[in-house]
């Protein structure tokens, strides 16, 4: 299908962006990637009355070592993260999910940051900001602040972002380990991850372990888990406890059943990396 | 800033193959409509419109995005490159098409526009794919007819690759 009619209106500048955020609120959505937004307003699942591209912002193309962090504009593409020639060095994790994200050609438009505002249960960047502990960086006429991936993302397609704000970056901590894993189930590669599992080892058996797709944001747990046998029944426990949801890709009961199967392989994986 | 409102039709400018075009767009317009019914480049497919298929895949400054989650006025003052620039005027088609060709990489022909500039994209970042790499870039479109191995086979031919015996997906 086509979109409904809307005005779309191209800023020159983040400070223009966020005064048209300001003056639309809610009547306004913001373009960057359109790799989700788009294919809903196709759909007509989404309709908004004003479009806001960001895309050709030069302010927000780039990636940056800032501190303990790299940051990403809210302009760079998936793939221009995945092509990052610093990305296995300080971000493994990402170095391990970008892959699973979508296919070549919706990478080489959708952005970090849009997959990060779309906020959907079973997306593997936002489930990547979480496992590592990142933060999202907004911008409002009211000024900038840093919202925590957990505080960020509140539920299915839903965001602590106010109308008037614009996701301007998001923030990953440099990785201080190379012990990571990441493995999603999909019905075919590229496609909605039915789980998807992160998992980074901190020190000895001490891990982060990210859970996609079970819950209606990602839930993020940290452990210690001595070898496969305690992973099963780790992971067994978290399989009911997050329970996983039914709709058109996968049942609760398949989700739940999946976890208890890769989880363990994950975590396995992992453990096999060297320091 | 650029500003089109909801009932206004705008002049679009790009190059297309090279060459500058120019049409009245509304703001929704989709750079596929805009190329096939303002345009008349009918060479680029439409399929299911919301970025799953792939058939309306082209290159906008060199790199490959689906036309159909594209609005024509994104494509303002870019380059966009599609399966009309591939063979030579005289019609003589290019390494990687007559790659389709000769290994049936197509039966109805309706996916192949998409699939061949996707590769298009793809061999020039990464001229020697193994077969797990094309198979991965292939997973960004559905295609009915060919079950997949004879285009692999054809874009392995067109990049001097050979095919992979461990294959899980072959045949």
């Amino acid at each position: 299908m086509k979109p409904r009619k809307f005005d779309y209106v191209r800023p020159d500048s983040v400070d223009e962006a966020v005064a048209l955020l300001a003056e639309y609120g809610d009547a306004a959505s913001v373009l960057a990637g359109g790799q989700s937004l788009m294919a809903m307003m196709n759909l007509r699942i989404a309709e908004p009355a004003v479009l806001i591209d960001i895309a050709r912002l030069e302010e927000l193309d780039d990636i940056k070592v800032a501190g303990d962090a790299v940051e990403v504009g809210a302009a760079v593409t998936q793939n221009r993260l995945k092509e990052w020639p610093e990305l296995a060095a300080k971000l493994p994790l990402l170095a391990a999910a970008l892959p699973f994200v979508g296919h070549f050609q919706t990478r080489n438009k959708g952005t970090v940051c849009g997959s990060i505002a779309h906020a959907d249960p079973s997306s593997e960047i936002p489930l990547s900001l979480a496992t590592l502990g990142g933060e999202v960086v907004l911008r409002s006429r009211r000024g900038t602040r840093m919202l925590a991936a957990q505080d960020f993302q509140r539920g299915m397609l839903t965001t602590a972002r106010e109308p008037d704000e614009l996701i301007v970056a998001v923030r990953f901590p440099v990785q201080s380990t190379r012990r990571v894993a990441f493995r999603e189930v999909a019905r075919r590669h590229g496609d909605f991850a039915m789980v998807a599992v992160a998992v980074c080892i901190e020190n000895d058996n001490a891990m982060r372990i990210g859970v996609g797709g079970m819950a209606d944001r990602p839930a993020v747990r940290r452990a210690t888990i001595d070898g496969v046998a305690d992973a099963r029944g780790f992971f067994d426990s978290l399989a009911w406890e997050l329970e996983g949801y039914d709709d058109t890709h996968a049942s609760a009961r398949l989700r739940r059943d999946l976890l208890r199967r890769v989880g363990p392989l994950v975590v396995e994986e992992a453990l096999r990396c060297a320091a | 800033m650029r500003r089109v409102n909801k009932d206004e039709r705008s002049r679009v400018r790009f190059t297309l193959n090279g060459r500058a075009v120019s049409g009245d767009a509304e703001s929704r317009m989709l750079l596929t409509d805009f190329l096939r019914h303002v345009i008349g480049a009918t060479g680029t497919h439409v399929g299911c419109e919301h970025g799953v298929c792939g058939c309306c895949t082209v290159l906008i400054d060199g790199t490959a995005v689906r036309g159909c989650l594209t609005l024509a006025v994104q494509a303002e003052g870019r380059a966009v490159t599609t399966v009309e620039s591939l063979a030579s005027p005289d019609g003589t088609l290019n390494a990687l098409q007559l790659a389709f060709q000769q290994h049936h990489a197509l039966q109805c022909g309706f996916c192949t526009p998409g699939i061949l500039m996707s590769f298009t994209d793809y061999l020039a970042r990464n001229p020697h794919p193994t077969e797990d790499e094309i198979r991965e870039v292939l997973s960004g479109h559905l295609c009915r007819c060919t079950g997949y191995a004879g285009i692999v086979a054809a874009v392995l031919a067109a990049s001097g690759g050979t095919p992979n015996p461990e294959s899980r997906s072959r045949t």
